[in-house]
């Protein structure tokens, strides 16, 4: 009975947790599309600022970062590939992990550490200081005040820290490449380009902007329900991670099942 | 002690600025306020008394509708706030002003922008009018200078002039304030008070002020209300109210502790929720 009750309780609370994001992402989508026709215009200004946070100022860790992934890939993939005198195929494998994988999940998982965090922790704050009920007092949405920019900032951002975590990618891969393998540059770029196909980027592409989806709505949800209290809002950051991690994965899964049996 | 409240409906409000019938409130399970009846005069100011977890702030939070009632009726400039959509809640809330107990200014702007910010959202005045306004407003509160500010750089008593000032941007018809002199020295306080009071003279608004500082209280309000374990226990003008014999008043005006538990009996007084000065 126990048991039962648990299971029962979990999953409720499972549907409520999901039923919120997608209240959320969806009352976004009105203010976005529907809201500027009825006198309620988009914050571009704000959207703007919030776009320089999420992805210009996420360049330096994220070149780094995707630039190791890329060198990594090549070591790990010569370590196999080396055995069938294969070496020259390493410009493809890393291409095509990174843009159809690695690129979206790295971008993913490091905008998930400076900005779904830094939501979270800003509307909980907000929370906490009763700003989000002085918003509501002056006839303020906070959705469309606060959560609305930065979704906007976010579905434009991803795909082009993607597409730039892609190159850093590549680039990291060339390294090895250059100095391990009989590759100058010059032919590892075009090996590279030969091997690509558009629709690898561009399910890598399709797959950051739902991510960003994730991250924004788990990260704004977190944030307004946070608790009373300062604590509150480290416990609201922390489970933002978290659950965007988990979420990003899950999605991450659902995409690539589905363009797996779109692409057959 | 309750006082019959005159029938107020939606257009013969000239009396009564808010009329509230016993209104309930619960947070899940929990009831918080259990059925409370009270006006607000228009041009008066009325200060809600109440110690801590007596009900006084989820009354100020329902009040200004970040709460919705279980049941009851709460009567706003002719509408019954409990019973309408978010939408027409807005309309409303645009005529009046909270200014929250910690300020709740918005760390992300200055205090000018923090002023400005309900005329940019509604209305369509040109960005030079928002400014003298927004300068007019500071002025009032005695912040003339500081718009350029971060919130972060105001004194305590600065940042609650900068949230009335906030507050009266829209030209509010009724403001609220939630613990006004909490926190601050009895200087800063008394010129808080001095600001409710100037604002209610000069500008006649209609003004509901939470508090439990019992000298402030009795400087600002026309009427006064005591509000305890969600239930007013007495209201009336603040003469009606110091010449209380209620022993609740009594002991609230005149800051008696809460008797100690002593013998068995009184634990099962508290255990059944009837204390023994209640019964009285």
């Amino acid at each position: 009975m126990e048991l039962l009750d648990t299971i029962g309780r979990n999953t409720v609370g499972t549907l409520a947790y999901i039923g919120g994001l997608a209240r959320l992402t969806g009352r976004s989508a009105y203010y976005t599309v529907v809201g500027p026709f009825r006198g309620k215009p988009v914050r571009f200004g704000r959207a703007v600022h919030q776009a320089m946070a999420v992805g210009v100022e996420a360049l330096p860790i994220l070149s780094l970062i995707t630039f190791f992934i890329g060198v990594i890939l090549a070591l790990q993939a010569a370590y196999e590939l080396r055995k069938f005198g294969a070496l020259h195929l390493i410009a493809s494998g890393v291409a095509v992990s990174m843009t159809r994988e690695l690129g979206p999940l790295m971008t993913a998982i490091v905008v998930i550490g400076r900005s779904g965090s830094a939501f979270a922790a800003e509307i909980g704050t907000m929370k906490v200081t009763e700003e989000i009920d002085a918003l509501t007092t002056m006839a303020i949405d906070p959705t469309q005040f606060l959560v609305t920019p930065k979704f906007l900032a976010m579905m434009v951002m991803m795909p082009c820290l993607t597409t730039w975590a892609d190159a850093m990618g590549v680039f990291g891969g060339a390294l090895f490449g250059i100095t391990s393998a009989d590759f100058t540059f010059a032919t590892y770029i075009s090996t590279t380009i030969s091997a690509l196909l558009l629709r690898d980027i561009v399910t890598g592409l399709i797959k950051s902007v739902m991510f960003g989806i994730v991250i924004t709505a788990v990260g704004c949800h977190e944030g307004f329900s946070t608790g009373a209290g300062a604590e509150q809002v480290g416990r609201s950051t922390t489970s933002a991670v978290v659950m965007s991690i988990f979420l990003v994965v899950v999605v991450d899964l659902l995409f690539t099942a589905l363009f797996y049996f779109l692409e057959r | 002690m309750e006082t019959k409240i005159p029938e107020v409906h939606a257009e013969d409000s000239n009396e009564a600025v808010i009329s509230v019938r016993d209104l309930r409130v619960r947070y899940g399970e929990r009831e918080i306020l259990h059925g409370v009846t009270f006006e607000v005069p228009r041009g008066q100011t009325l200060v809600i008394l109440g110690g801590s977890g007596s009900g006084k702030s989820t009354l100020l939070r329902t009040l200004v509708g970040l709460e919705r009632p279980s049941a009851g009726e709460i009567w706003i400039k002719g509408q019954n706030i409990s019973r309408i959509t978010e939408g027409e809640l807005d309309v409303i809330r645009k005529k009046m002003g909270l200014s929250f107990q910690g300020g709740a200014l918005f760390g992300s702007m200055t205090v000018g922008e923090n002023v400005a910010l309900p005329l940019r959202e509604h209305t369509k005045l040109e960005d030079s009018t928002i400014q003298i306004v927004m300068r007019l407003k500071l002025e009032q509160v005695g912040l003339a200078g500081f718009e350029n500010y971060n919130p972060s750089q105001l004194s305590g008593g600065m940042k609650k002039r900068a949230a009335v000032a906030r507050a009266l941007s829209m030209d509010p018809e009724i403001l609220f304030f939630d613990e006004p002199s909490a926190g601050l020295d009895p200087i800063i306080a008394a010129g808080i008070d001095n600001l409710i009071l100037k604002l209610q003279k000069a500008f006649r608004m209609s003004i509901v002020v939470v508090t439990h500082e019992l000298a402030s209280a009795f400087l600002i309000a026309d009427r006064m209300l005591l509000i305890d374990k969600g239930n007013i226990v007495a209201q009336g003008t603040k003469e009606e109210m110091q010449n209380s014999k209620l022993p609740r008043v009594r002991q609230f005006l005149d800051r008696i502790a809460e008797p100690e538990v002593e013998g068995e009996m009184d634990y099962l007084q508290m255990l059944t929720g009837e204390a023994p000065d209640r019964s009285l």
